[in-house]
């Protein structure tokens, strides 16, 4: 069971740092990430597994909300399951 | 294996066109609270709808997290109520305060079922309950009320459509210190599906198990978003590929939380229904999809063919997509609810014929379309008389569901809020079709072969 974390928004230091925070915290494992910059454009699309996880994908939502707050930055905490159903036949 | 591209793609339609599932619609039967005595079926229904929906929105709350999806309305409906008070008789008001109640209770936004099927003819409890909607309506919040006065096989109830013109007065008059909202939670319907998780015109319909999931899906502002990145050069049928395409990811969506959903509840998967539902948000309307296909404005020359053409692609991708089917299942035209359709209505580009033009080729009807508040009951039954005439001929379903908004005149603006929007007055025609109407008696079921 994998979540996809999804990261748009105005570039800055520490934004991948402090993502990987939240996830390690939720005890969520970070299996890939696929990152660019644009300009200044940050845009970033990250993997994890839940498996272990304790929490919910709802609260880890919140908690990578809370610490990007303010940064001009939008992020979204979908499972995997919703890309896999929409995009394949 | 996921790709970037897909997921950016999905992020996109959520966040910036306004992707959603419109509703999860939980179908209740009624039929074993029916009771000779009327308080005690009263407690019965509260009862079983509150043990049944009891979880529901605080699902519906849980898969919208876990997926990123937004889940715009949780909603019940239950066995049209004509059939339990025609069971326990008395005053039919005492069912819809005890269904406002548990609606309240389990905190839906609207309960569906304050209906009658009188496409043949009136039984025990449905004419109490069709005259009961003025005062039900005044007196309730979150109930919704629907007849369905005709079907391709029965033919047109004409006493019904008599009444009900009358009856949409008389909301129109219970609720006016209210915009006559009343009438926005009222719809006369022809060939009404069983299975519509769509307010206001949902019902658990007597074939349809004891408890049952349906869902509504949405996303017009997906499509537009797609065709307007397709170009202006594209020739029409990959305009069509390309709406079926759409359709085909936006119904998996609905599949997958209406799966979901089932599981958590433990209630059996009803239908998905295959609707591109507007909303009063800029970039979420199905007149603006018209629009991005080439039409100067929604409601000129070409409207009725691009309309046609999204309710066919609509279906043709959905179809592939969902597991079970069913409900209204097209495109919808609700002009309040529309941004599009209410700049088209303000501008004068829209006018009713050509909506009902519209309605032929696209699901439902005559939706939420504010009328003056001096339009005479049997100009309001004549306009359901056409528009049940169009669905029963065409094997399809059309719904009238028209606002005579009390105090108010062509040109003025109304502004319901939410997801019932708002938007002006419309001129209708005040041409009298009295002596039909009041003829009374029904329109016999028409011929299914000699069709020209």
């Amino acid at each position: 069971m994998r979540a996809v974390i999804t990261i748009v928004g105005k570039d800055a230091v520490g934004i991948l740092a402090k993502t990987a925070n939240v996830c390690a915290a939720h005890n969520a494992n970070i299996v890939d990430v696929t990152q660019t910059v644009m300009g200044d454009i940050f845009s970033m699309v990250m993997l994890a597994d839940i498996e272990k996880m304790e929490s919910t994908i709802g609260s880890l939502a919140d908690d990578i909300e809370k610490v990007l707050e303010g940064q001009g930055l939008v992020s979204h905490v979908m499972h995997e399951d919703i890309f896999n159903a929409m995009h394949r036949i | 294996m996921l790709n970037m591209q897909d997921i950016m793609e999905t992020v996109q339609m959520i966040q910036d066109e306004c992707l959603d599932v419109r509703t999860i619609t939980m179908g209740i039967s009624l039929v074993d609270c029916a009771d000779s005595d009327i308080g005690k079926a009263c407690d019965k229904v509260y009862e079983k709808i509150v043990r049944k929906a009891e979880r529901l929105v605080e699902t519906g709350e849980n898969i919208s997290r876990t997926y990123g999806i937004p889940i715009i309305n949780k909603r019940v409906s239950v066995t049209p109520i004509a059939f339990l008070a025609g069971v326990s008789g008395g005053d039919p008001t005492a069912y819809a305060l005890a269904l406002d109640r548990a609606a309240r209770t389990v905190g839906v936004n609207f309960i569906g079922g304050y209906s009658a099927l009188v496409q043949k003819g009136f039984s025990a409890g449905d004419e109490a309950l069709i005259r009961s909607i003025p005062e039900a309506m005044s007196r309730t919040e979150l109930i919704c009320s629907s007849i369905n006065v005709g079907s391709t096989k029965a033919g047109i109830n004409m006493d019904a459509v008599q009444l009900l013109g009358r009856i949409v007065k008389a909301t129109a008059s219970a609720t006016a210190e209210r915009q006559s909202i009343g009438c926005a939670k009222l719809v006369v319907l022809c060939n009404a599906p069983e299975d519509n998780p769509f307010m206001a015109g949902a019902f658990h319909g007597f074939g349809e198990p004891d408890c049952v999931i349906n869902v509504g899906v949405s996303g017009p502002g997906v499509v537009r978003a797609v065709l307007a990145r397709l170009g202006k050069d594209a020739p029409i049928q990959t305009v069509a590929d390309t709406v079926k395409r759409t359709a085909f990811k936006i119904t998996r969506m609905g599949q997958l939380v209406a799966e979901k959903a089932s599981e958590a509840l433990g209630v059996p998967f009803g239908i998905i229904d295959l609707s591109l539902a507007p909303t009063p948000a800029v970039g979420d309307s199905v007149a603006r999809i018209l629009e991005e296909m080439g039409l100067e404005t929604c409601g000129g020359p070409g409207t009725t063919a691009c309309l046609a053409l999204l309710n066919d692609a609509v279906k043709k991708g959905g179809v592939m997509a969902s597991g079970r089917v069913g409900g209204l299942s097209g495109a919808f035209i609700p002009v309040s609810e529309d941004e599009g359709m209410m700049a088209a209505a303000r501008s004068g580009a829209l006018c009713l014929e050509k909506l009902e033009a519209m309605t032929s080729v696209c699901s439902v009807g005559l939706d939420m379309i504010i009328l003056p508040g001096d339009t005479e009951a049997s100009v309001i039954s004549g306009i359901i008389a056409d528009e049940a005439a169009i669905g029963m001929v065409n094997q399809k379903t059309t719904a009238v569901r028209v606002i005579p908004a009390v105090g108010y005149k062509v040109g003025d603006e109304l502004n319901f809020g939410g997801l019932l929007g708002g938007g002006p007055v419309m001129p209708v025609r005040s041409l009298s079709p009295a002596v039909f109407v009041d003829r009374g008696g029904y329109i016999p079921a028409p011929m299914q072969s000699l069709k020209n």
